[in-house]
């Protein structure tokens, strides 16, 4: 019979106790690995998720707001730039493709999104990827009041090609706001895992000349997406340089990688906090380990002394409860990737919501094989003090009464 | 060869005012092989610390312990454990079975410290000590003079040189307690074990040849009789 055997044997007799220290080393072990996939996942998608432009022109404002705003349609407009400071950026040599953007208007909570058919015909949003419609729909007629549909709204709200949809004024859905047009729903957008499917597009001009907007600003547009040609870093320093430094009316927010991630270094603080309390977490759970083995020592002193009369050594005494310390440890670890699994697809699906951002729960990260041999470990140190209690144990004392 | 050799064999512990109190002087005693002996003593006498001492799970002060030819005083603590996995059986008045392991898991669980498993040994055990159909049953699933035949089968199972029974019939009614008794002194005798008995009970004390009282081998003296 094995020391594992006895390990079993020890567990299955302490079954509750297990079985909650088992769930906190589960809860300790998925949130340590949610904390950390969360933060690197969420990290490289903001990063790294530019919808295929390299720059957001748009009113002088903080860069951080207009890439949040035209990029991931969060935050409000800082403010409209001209139409004809889109003609101007378009005829600059630097710029392969600029694509016009006009925000204000929901339909129950979802943003209207006004652009123009080169959008969809000619930015990759990806490498090769361009955003595409599901089976027999199209995109919207720049002259008439149609609407493209988000994959993520559509299946939200259940649209589909056919629907008509009314329009509400303002980012937030008020019913009293209801504009009187009425857009016909002419496609779906294939899911692209960006921002775009958390929207409902439309033309320019359907933005721009909504009733009830101001006449004065019909023309207006909220940003300009850009993408640069090939050498772009020149070419967007450059751009930069004219607007950001000799200019005063407009901003040019470059590259939007490195703006995200400076939004990520602001706070960067709350990563580390919140790593704090996984560690914390992780802590107390090995030390319920300790305290679960270490208060059954007393009741397990005869068990230890008959194992002792039988001929075990010490040494096998004291590796019996370390394996078992690390076998509480290991039991949780592997209950912790279901929890985890649990976790990750509820955040998943909170930011794809907010932001349009995916998370992929099934992805693998480092911290999978890191923080399970680490809570095993810790564990397995833990079991060192119920362990020297019981290589202490005084056989003849804890066998039976002396005659 | 005698399976046990004693000599000059002290222990002594200290009273709870830690004052020392001398509990063993045996100054020989000699066990043969194959052969069972009975130890008359009252409770509080020491015979649990003797068995003890023999099966080294307590070490003594001083003297000579001789199992099948090696010295068990000599042996560091590790070497005794091996010694008493593979040499000797015990046998408690209390059983001392563990309770989370079936009848067949504790004799194996004997045979795992000494020279390893023997499936079809540990199962020809049980089924000698009529508990064949029992194997899989638990200790509390067993009335006590069965959880006693568990205890005779782990004891033998690693066919000792020394079986060592601390009032093994102390918690067994009387019926019981003869057919325990019967059960040892023949399975020690099957399997060439020696068999050293402690009991203060005299019908159990009957049933040997050879009965020695333990106050006539066991002279504990103080260091002031001593000097005196």
């Amino acid at each position: 019979m094995s020391l594992w055997r006895i390990v079993y044997k020890s567990l299955r007799q302490h079954t509750f106790s297990t079985l909650i220290t088992g769930l906190s080393i589960a809860l300790a072990g998925a949130l340590l690995m949610s904390v950390w996939a969360v933060k690197e996942q969420s990290h490289a998608a903001f990063t790294g998720l530019t919808g295929g432009f390299d720059a957001v022109l748009g009113v002088r404002s903080a860069k951080l707001q207009l890439v949040l705003n035209a990029i991931f349609h969060m935050e409000e407009s800082p403010g409209n730039l001209a139409l004809t400071d889109y003609f101007e950026i378009q005829k600059n040599p630097n710029v392969e493709l600029a694509i016009p953007i006009a925000m204000g208007d929901n339909y129950r909570g979802h943003r209207l999104v006004g652009t123009i058919v080169e959008m969809f015909a000619q930015c990759e949003y990806a490498p090769g990827k361009r955003h595409a419609v599901k089976g027999h729909g199209r995109i919207f007629d720049p002259t008439a009041r149609e609407a493209l549909v988000g994959s993520f709204v559509a299946q939200k709200l259940g649209l589909k090609r056919g629907d008509v949809i009314h329009p509400f004024h303002g980012l937030i859905f008020d019913e009293k706001k209801e504009h009187s047009e009425t857009y016909v729903v002419v496609g779906v957008l294939e899911p692209s895992n960006t921002p775009a499917d958390r929207v409902i597009w439309i033309p320019l001009e359907g933005i721009q000349k909504m009733t009830g907007h101001d006449p004065q600003t019909a023309s207006d547009i909220s940003a300009i997406l850009i993408k640069l040609k090939a050498g772009s870093a020149i070419a967007g320093q450059r751009l930069s340089l004219m607007y950001n430094k000799q200019g005063s009316r407009m901003t040019f927010a470059w590259p939007i990688g490195q703006i995200m991630a400076q939004l990520f270094n602001k706070i960067a603080w709350v990563d580390r906090v919140l790593e704090l309390v996984a560690y914390l977490v992780g802590c107390v759970a090995t030390a319920s380990v300790l305290a679960s083995i270490y208060n059954s020592m007393n009741e397990r002193r005869r068990e230890i002394a008959i194992l002792r009369a039988l001929g075990a050594r010490r040494s096998a005494i004291f590796s019996v409860i370390i394996l078992e310390a690390a076998a509480i440890a290991g039991l949780g670890m592997l209950a912790s990737f279901f929890l985890y699994s649990g976790i990750m697809m509820t955040v998943a699906s909170i930011v794809r919501a907010q932001t349009g951002v995916v998370l992929d729960p099934s992805a693998f990260h480092p911290v999978m094989i890191w923080a399970p041999l680490g809570m095993v470990g810790l564990s397995a140190l833990a079991g060192v003090v119920p362990a020297v209690k019981a290589y202490r144990t005084d056989v003849a004392e804890n066998l039976s009464p002396i005659s | 060869m005698s399976a046990l050799e004693i000599s000059d064999l002290h222990k002594t512990f200290l009273s709870p005012e830690g004052l020392p109190q001398p509990v063993i002087h045996v100054s020989a005693f000699e066990l043969a092989e194959r052969n069972q002996v009975a130890l008359r003593g009252g409770s509080g006498s020491g015979k649990t610390t003797f068995l003890n001492l023999i099966a080294g799970i307590l070490k003594p002060d001083a003297g000579m312990i001789k199992i099948a030819g090696r010295e068990m005083s000599a042996l560091s603590e590790s070497e005794r454990d091996r010694l008493r996995a593979t040499t000797i059986g015990y046998i408690f008045q209390t059983f001392n079975l563990l309770q989370g392991y079936t009848c067949l898991e504790n004799v194996l669980l004997g045979m795992s410290f000494g020279p390893g498993v023997d499936r079809e040994f540990a199962k020809a055990l049980l089924k000698r000590v009529g508990l064949s159909d029992r194997l899989k049953h638990y200790p509390r699933q067993l009335s006590t003079g069965q959880q006693q035949r568990v205890a005779v089968a782990r004891a033998l199972a690693n066919r000792p040189k020394l079986v060592l029974a601390d009032e093994p019939t102390g918690n067994l009614d009387q019926a019981n307690a003869r057919e325990v008794l019967g059960l040892i002194r023949e399975t020690c005798g099957e399997n060439r074990a020696a068999l050293l008995l402690v009991s203060h009970d005299r019908e159990v004390l009957g049933q040997f040849e050879s009965v020695k009282e333990f106050h006539e081998i066991n002279h504990p003296v103080t260091a002031r009789e001593a000097a005196r």
